[in-house]
């Protein structure tokens, strides 16, 4: 039996389990549309901008570890979806867009809303597609997922002209995709697991450093357990939060330009640094060679082109990070070699030290009677959600706050745009997760001035009603870049000031949703408990302290112990 | 160092773009660029010359590698390999210099493919090095233009 390629459209997403995809309609996706109402199984959410679609895509997709759908239409729609694609790709997250184009006989011609959105996203994008002939369709949709959810997950853009799904196919069997250019290596060498072993045995300052791998790879278990049975620290980028436990002994936090003093200093002294799907991003590592300096670094990561990219690494290990941890845990668990006990008593004066710089450099803030702090916005936030909730971040401030005091002990918990840093990330953000996580709650810390970026999304959060909670750490600035002018610009407060301002108040009702506001630190928990208990949107206004920073620091270009403290 | 890498990609519409957007955004350098077919229809082979030092190159296969459409990816720098340009040289050719022209492109095994009245069409392969002394060696009796393809290799057989 012959079907449409828009029927073929909405047969394939669901083969592929989809069961959400956000996106906004347009001419040369109409046929698209008219079979999404035709059925019932995949939940169309229409968002009001379409790289709110994207991020609400990609933050559905990491909540649930499946592959986050957007679609949108052609030209306009296509271009707006691509900040929302880089950022995916930044943070590799799988996902699969789909844009509409115009008719095969018109592409090249400048027609109507063309854009050749295909080259546009080339560099930002996993893979992909502009689909010329209709039979051309299903193979390709099962292919983008496929690309999307396996190796270094990323996201993966479908062009769909016009005639293309509106032609009449043959739905053809699905059988496993196989590519004969395209085959990711899960399995680690056992050769280069015996020897990053043995130099973890051998070490006296070890520390793990895990990045956003470990939650792509589901091996935050695994990672917990090779961390518990040799009693070695874990720092996480921001991409790793979650991935181990913030609050268990052996946690650092975050490393990096905004990290911990004690991560940082611990990074600093290791002799042995274990990398899991981290990627030596310049936040994290500042002036690149007096990172580690003194460490021998076993890097184990599934993207060979990671492996000393910015970091000559010692040990390479090209594997999934949960196949990698598990093949290391169960050599230590074999070896003769490895007495646990005797490797955790031998990390003791290493432990020791470390608690050292924790207690004499602990994440701080001054607080103060009169003026809310952001950060005790966001310990309370911790505290009365029992740190399970589900916290998305806009770009800036408002992120590394939420970074710093939201201590994550799950993975999945914490959507930020941390590669490409998005301001406008964090609401349409929260929205995905409400769609992939309808019983949790789900708070969005923003700030003034990135939550403007995409507050259209009101609509969208009210029309499916998401009751999702938006904490606004509201200085009315541009609060990251002033504290740069602050610190290393004079006080130049160059077009960082946001004295106009909506009332968030109002707006909220103004879409029917709640807004609270809270100005003084007394007024803080009752606002957040209110907000907690309604079944609404909410928008809490926190009207914080202005110029507050946040440190620690390690400004541009030094050395990650080259830090400003508060 | 220069560094010549062969490429093996499927022959689709945007490989190629794929390849030369990879080196313009990540800042690396392209000398030179050959591509077409092999064997295989569906099979195009690339061959381009870079330079850099061994964590560039390293870095640039990788992300060559990393490209969906791609098949295989040789660095020819540590293997014996024969490497070919080719140069068409249109060079003045009047009384007094064609015997000297001509003597010139005999010693490099090159040939006269088009005459004109004033002019020889010369064409010659070879590695980049003597196509280079070639046009050094004309180059004072007048060359009006050259057009030049990208460097092609392939390794030798193995001896034993």
């Amino acid at each position: 039996m012959k079907v449409s390629g828009a029927q073929a459209f909405i047969k394939c997403l669901e083969e592929q389990g989809v069961e959400v995809m956000f996106g906004f309609p347009g001419g040369a996706v109409i046929d698209l549309y008219d079979e999404i109402l035709k059925q019932d199984k995949i939940t169309h959410v229409l968002v009001r901008h379409e790289q709110a679609a994207v991020h609400a895509a990609d933050a559905y997709g990491r909540v649930r570890g499946e592959v986050g759908v957007a679609l949108a239409t052609s030209g306009p729609g296509a271009t707006n979806t691509v900040t929302g694609i880089a950022s995916a790709y930044c943070d590799s997250i799988p996902m699969v867009v789909f844009t509409g184009q115009v008719p095969t006989m018109l592409i090249g011609n400048d027609a109507f809303q063309e854009v050749d959105i295909v080259g546009i996203t080339r560099p930002v994008t996993k893979h992909n597609y502009l689909v010329k002939n209709a039979e051309d369709l299903v193979p390709t949709i099962r292919e983008a997922f496929h690309i999307a959810r396996t190796g270094r997950p990323g996201p993966v853009l479908i062009d769909l002209p016009k005639d293309v799904i509106s032609a009449m196919i043959d739905f053809p069997e699905m059988k496993p995709v196989k590519m004969r250019t395209y085959r990711p290596t899960y399995e680690p060498h056992p050769g280069q697991i015996e020897k990053a072993c043995k130099a973890i045995l051998k070490a006296k300052n070890p520390v793990i450093y895990a990045g956003g791998g470990v939650i792509a790879a589901n091996s935050n278990e695994e990672l917990t357990e090779l961390a518990n049975k040799l009693g070695i620290p874990v720092t996480m980028t921001l991409m790793g939060l979650g991935g181990f436990p913030g609050t268990h002994d052996l946690s650092l936090g975050m490393l990096g330009m905004h990290g911990t003093y004690y991560a940082n200093m611990a990074v600093a002294h290791s002799d042995v640094l274990i990398a899991v799907g981290a990627r030596f991003d310049d936040r994290v590592t500042g002036r690149i060679d007096a990172f580690a300096p003194n460490a021998k670094i076993i890097h184990i990561d599934i993207d060979p082109a990671s492996i000393s990219k910015n970091v000559d690494v010692d040990i390479p290990i090209v594997a999934d990070c949960k196949h990698a941890l598990t093949a290391m845990n169960s050599w230590f668990d074999r070896s003769d070699a490895c007495d646990p006990a005797v490797t955790i008593k031998k990390h003791g004066p290493w432990l020791k030290e470390i608690n050292d710089w924790k207690k004499k450099h602990p994440l701080a803030y001054v607080q103060d009677s009169d003026i809310i702090k952001p950060q005790f916005v966001v310990e309370k936030l911790h505290e009365l959600t029992g740190g399970d909730a589900i916290i998305t971040t806009e770009v800036g401030q408002n992120q590394m706050w939420a970074a710093q005091f939201y201590q994550f002990n799950k993975p999945r918990n914490f959507m930020t745009s941390g590669g490409l840093g998005v301001m406008g990330y964090g609401f349409p953000a929260a929205i995905g997760a409400q769609m992939a996580a309808p019983d949790r709650t789900v708070i969005g810390i923003a700030g003034d001035g990135s939550l403007q970026m995409n507050i259209q999304e009101l609509a969208t959060a009210r029309q499916y009603k998401c009751p999702v909670k938006i904490a606004i750490l509201n200085n009315h600035y541009l609060g990251m870049v002033r504290q740069w002018q602050e610190l290393f610009y004079d006080k130049q407060y160059s077009a960082t000031v946001l004295d106009v301002a909506p009332d968030f108040v109002k707006l909220a009702e103004a879409y029917g949703a709640v807004g609270l506001r809270a100005t003084k630190p007394s007024e803080v928990e009752p606002v957040i408990k209110e907000a907690l208990a309604t079944d609404n949107t909410v928008m809490m206004d926190f009207v914080v302290a202005r110029e507050e920073g946040v440190f620690p620091m390690v400004p541009a270009g030094k050395a990650t112990t080259e830090m400003l403290l508060v | 160092m220069r560094h010549t890498i062969s490429v093996l990609l499927q022959n689709k519409p945007g490989v190629l773009s794929r390849v030369t957007g990879l080196f313009s955004g990540r800042g690396f350098n392209i000398e030179s660029l050959s591509v077409n077919r092999t064997l295989e229809a569906d099979v195009s082979c690339l061959t381009l010359v870079t330079t850099g030092d061994d964590a560039i190159v390293e870095q640039i296969t990788k992300q060559l590698h990393k490209l969906i459409d791609i098949i295989k990816v040789t660095d020819n720098s540590d293997a014996d390999c024969v490497e070919r340009d080719m140069i068409l040289i249109r060079v003045k050719a009047e009384a007094n210099t064609r015997a000297e022209v001509l003597r010139i492109i005999d010693i490099f095994r090159g040939k006269v493919v088009d005459v004109g009245p004033k002019t020889y069409m010369i064409e010659m392969t070879g590695n980049a090095t003597k196509l280079q002394a070639v046009v050094d060696l004309l180059r004072p009796i007048g060359i009006q233009e050259i057009v030049r393809t990208g460097t092609i290799a392939m390794q030798r057989a193995h001896k034993n």
